[in-house]
């Protein structure tokens, strides 16, 4: 910070301007009416008398007059119709809500025996203390199912747009994720400070809200989002060479394909022996303990280790089109 | 505990309208944070706890800086658009 | 038809309408792709509000057992919770794959009006 510079280099600094600027020595033509240096000029000129016959070439279609007129009218039409459409759909759900039954009333249709056994027997059949949590994983478990494949599905169509190929290509696409690579870590003191500070509690967190999912507000979803953000945190802070050693392409493969097996098998078992009306021998533990609720601890976990690689992919792929 | 309920939802009403309003595309998104941040206030005074957290960690986490990688890799292909026609 | 003291008696739903018509508002008429998205993102959390709100009933707990007690006096209905918190997970998917889908258009039509690029894709047809 307090090196002394050599004479070239401070008279190249500002502060030396201002300082010639306050003093009054300030040469005035210094800067201004020199040329710049001129390019060749048969290439140049011929460079650019090509694009701006191109350009206007593409101005013209694009911009057609007789066409443009056309879209003004359309736009303008366009808007009042949407407008207008908006304003009746709004007005016809405010009356349909007009209609509704009050809320926070409890003899309501909504309230019906479903709900009635979920709360009276939830903790009997299922094992978890909270009644949402056993009702997503054992009662309407087909739900998760689905929801998994819906994130499954985003993840490829992510990895499809966004995934650059390092090897075969050597155009501007890889040129600029190599770009993006070579100027960071930024070694932002501030944000590595905090960094080193925040990330751990932050997944150790998502651990807890995991493992606790069955005894207390939280779950797989939230867990696993809670670590996919420290983890993002981190890739941020400490540049994408530290956070390889220990996630790599491999590493989310490996992981992704083994939770979701888990989740299928210990699914089908379910399934299995819940239609044959064998009595499965899955012990629900004592309510209250961690090593309790039957599957749904393994579900839990399963879920949570897909949806923080899940998130933590989604990041990387923007960022730079690889891990 | 109504006022607090219809303080919030006037606030997400602001939100959502200031979203459409605004020119600057950042300001759009941060505006959008808030928006999530507030709806996940709400979810813990509807007695929800489990969609409070989840909230919290992907609508005011995930999402917005989904949205923020988006908004840096468009400026950093118009950069490089204009350093190359130069 | 419209019953005015009840609408204001359910004034969470029809907050919800509201934040749902401004979300389908910005869908229809914003030029902006980015902005299209956020109203997207917006109907959603519309529609998640009012799902919750029709499973709130006033006095009673948050459903996580305490203490043994399951009557069904002592809590909320729990059915809509579940069906919500499916639907955040579906809704940041969707996001996430259309800022990937607009990052490809930028790259492709260099502009993110979208009155632009239907025009450019007009023209090449020809």
């Amino acid at each position: 910070m307090s090196r002394k510079l050599s004479n070239n280099e401070y008279q190249k600094t500002r502060g030396f301007r201002f300082r010639q600027w306050f003093d009054g020595t300030k040469d005035p033509y210094l800067g201004e009416v020199e040329m710049k240096p001129v390019r060749d000029l048969s290439t140049a000129t011929q460079i650019t008398s090509e694009k701006k016959s191109d350009k206007k070439m593409f101005l013209e279609l694009v911009y057609d007059m007789k066409h443009n007129t056309q879209v003004k009218l359309f736009r303008r039409l366009y808007n009042a119709f949407a407008v207008l459409f908006c304003l009746l759909l709004v007005a016809m759900l405010l009356a349909a809500v007009s209609n509704l039954p009050l809320i926070g009333v409890a003899d309501k249709p909504v309230n019906n025996e479903v709900s009635q056994r979920y709360i009276e027997n939830g903790l009997q059949e299922t094992g978890s203390v909270n009644i949402v949590t056993g009702m997503i994983l054992d009662y309407r478990a087909f739900d998760t199912l689905g929801e998994s494949h819906v994130l499954f599905a985003a993840t490829c169509t992510v990895l499809i747009l966004l995934r650059v190929d390092k090897k075969g290509r050597k155009d501007k696409i890889a040129e600029q994720a190599m770009n993006d690579r070579l100027k960071e870590p930024k070694n932002d003191k501030v944000l590595q400070g905090v960094a080193k500070i925040l990330v751990p509690p932050i997944i150790i967190f998502g651990v807890y809200v995991i493992l606790f999912g069955h005894l207390g507000p939280g779950g797989g979803f939230s867990g696993g989002a809670i670590i996919g953000a420290g983890l993002i945190l981190y890739l941020e802070a400490f540049g994408f060479a530290k956070t390889e050693r220990f996630f790599k392409e491999s590493t989310y493969k490996k992981t992704s394909l083994g939770a979701l097996t888990c989740y299928c098998l210990c699914k089908s078992y379910s399934f299995y022996t819940g239609a044959n009306h064998i009595h499965s021998i899955i012990p629900l533990g004592t309510p209250g303990m961690i090593l309790s609720s039957g599957l749904i601890l393994i579900l839990n976990i399963c879920v949570g280790i897909v949806v923080a690689g899940t998130m933590y992919t989604f990041y990387a792929m923007f960022r730079k089109g690889g891990y | 505990m109504q006022i607090f309920t219809c303080i919030l939802l006037v606030f997400l009403i602001v939100c959502a309208i200031s979203v459409s309003v605004s020119k600057n595309l950042l300001n759009s998104i941060l505006i959008y944070m808030s928006y999530s941040l507030v709806m996940s206030v709400l979810w813990i005074v509807l007695e929800s706890p489990d969609l409070a957290i989840t909230e919290a960690a992907v609508g005011a986490g995930v999402t917005s800086i989904l949205f923020f990688v988006t908004l840096k890799k468009i400026q950093a292909i118009m950069k490089s658009d204009e350093e190359e026609e130069e | 038809m419209m019953n005015l003291t009840n609408l204001l008696a359910n004034y969470g739903e029809a907050a919800a309408m509201i934040l749902f018509g401004i979300g389908f508002t910005n869908l229809l008429l914003q030029n902006n792709l980015i902005k299209k998205i956020i109203g997207l993102n917006i109907m959603d959390t519309a529609v998640y509000l009012f799902l919750a709100l029709k499973g709130y009933i006033a006095g009673r707990q948050a459903p996580i057992v305490v203490d043994g007690v399951q009557s069904v006096e002592a809590y909320i209905n729990p059915i809509p919770s579940g069906l919500v918190l499916t639907g955040i997970v579906v809704s940041v998917s969707v996001s996430a794959l259309m800022l990937s889908l607009t990052i490809r258009l930028y790259r492709r039509y260099h502009t993110l009006n979208f009155d632009e690029i239907t025009t450019m894709i007009k023209k090449e047809e020809k």
